[in-house]
């Protein structure tokens, strides 16, 4: 077909479009994946059976807030990933912010402790399934993720797979500590870190492949 | 105008259409997609000449590309920086494609043909022939010569290295050139 005839076959068939609708769209997508895994963990799981009295412990509100900020500042890197030419910047190293605080927090109270106490601070009572759980939960919103992206236009596949299982890990990482009981920060340093990485691996490696347009 | 001026007289033009079709205007998106279609033109064939035959097909599929992806163009953003990105976008994935299926085929047509044809083995076998040449000079000229014309030394370099003077070189120089060249038209 010549380049002409294809301008005026496009030009044709093109209606009025609103991107600012596409771009609510998308936060809504990315939003109902997260309640999804916020749904499996109350329904399969439940929340912790304590969780009255854990709300008075600063550590219960560290433990949602840690998950929840990294899932936001990747959420904010996603909405600029989307988009062909928008620049990422510096926004690309928010999702490391609070990583960084509980890492620090995780250092300080190793510190502080005994070095007999150290291990058992990091092990805690659950740490492999943790990050199995927390892998698992991730898939609803990982999946509805991709499928949010599919309708942008991402140009950076593999670092885009990456932030939306980051995305997904950091909101089951959220609904998980709903019914997850440790409370030390070198337990979340490790574990929580390490559950919210698979998504973001598997993203890392994926993203070519699903994201392709 | 330099040509600053000029691309950025093209982005507020082609955005201006642009806007104008995002909202629902055929005529002004067609004219956006005819003049955008000769800038991704010559912006491919500056790409991509090693592969001219690809460059229309390219055009279309990147027209295609922005025209389905037209709502992720952000109204508060640079046009160039958006259109730029989409462009680039689909040639490394033609670029990607080209090599796999490259990688796929045997490469014996052009490529390893290529390899074959520039070998050093002729250089070196020139290289053999010019010193049959040489030999048959007297030693003194044959040195000049190779000085001056097979090692590219100077003149004054070979009058200094042979104890002759520059006009002594540049004589047996020329004679010895004329001898050779008498010698090979009698051989060949």
């Amino acid at each position: 077909m010549k380049t002409d005839d294809l301008v005026a076959l496009l030009a044709r068939s093109a209606g009025p479009v609103d991107s600012a609708a596409s771009s609510r769209q998308f936060a809504r997508t990315l939003a109902s994946g997260a309640l999804l895994s916020l749904v499996a963990v109350l329904l399969f799981l439940g929340p912790r059976p304590d969780w009255r009295s854990a709300m008075d412990v600063p550590m219960f509100w560290i433990k949602l807030g840690f998950p929840a900020a990294t899932a936001a500042a990747a959420f904010i890197v996603l909405r600029r990933l989307a988009y062909p030419g928008m620049k990422v910047g510096w926004t690309m190293f928010g999702p490391l912010v609070p990583v960084a605080i509980v890492w620090a927090m995780a250092a300080t109270v190793l510190l502080a402790a005994r070095p007999a106490d150290r291990l058992p601070l990091i092990l805690g009572s659950s740490s492999w399934q943790c990050p199995s759980f927390i892998a698992a939960l991730s898939l609803p919103a990982f999946l509805l993720a991709l499928r949010g992206l599919r309708r942008l236009a991402p140009t950076r596949l593999a670092l885009t797979g990456a932030v939306a299982g980051l995305f997904a890990g950091g909101a089951a990482a959220f609904a998980y500590a709903l019914y997850c009981i440790e409370m030390q920060a070198p337990f979340l340093g490790v574990w929580y870190v390490l559950g919210m990485s698979i998504p973001a691996a598997a993203g890392a490696l994926l993203g070519r492949r699903l994201l392709h347009w | 105008m330099d040509w600053q001026q000029q691309a950025n007289a093209t982005e507020q033009r082609l955005r201006t259409q642009l806007l104008a079709g995002l909202a629902g205007d055929a005529a002004a998106y067609q004219q956006f997609l005819g003049s955008l279609a000769t800038h991704l033109r010559a912006f491919f064939r500056r790409r991509l000449f090693q592969l001219p035959d690809e460059v229309e097909d390219l055009v279309q599929e990147t027209l295609l590309a922005i025209h389905g992806h037209r709502h992720t163009y952000r109204p508060q953003q640079p046009l160039t920086a958006w259109v730029h990105t989409i462009a680039r976008y689909k040639l490394v994935d033609l670029l990607r494609a080209h090599s796999r299926r490259e990688a796929l085929n045997d490469p014996l047509e052009e490529e390893a043909l290529e390899v074959f044809a520039a070998t050093d083995a002729q250089a070196l076998e020139a290289r053999r022939d010019v010193e049959v040449l040489l030999n048959a000079l007297p030693q003194r000229q044959r040195a000049a010569v190779r000085m001056l014309k097979v090692d590219g030394a100077s003149v004054a370099e070979t009058a200094a290295a042979l104890g002759m003077s520059e006009s002594a070189v540049k004589v047996s120089v020329h004679r010895s050139l004329k001898a050779l060249a008498a010698r090979f038209r009698s051989n060949g």
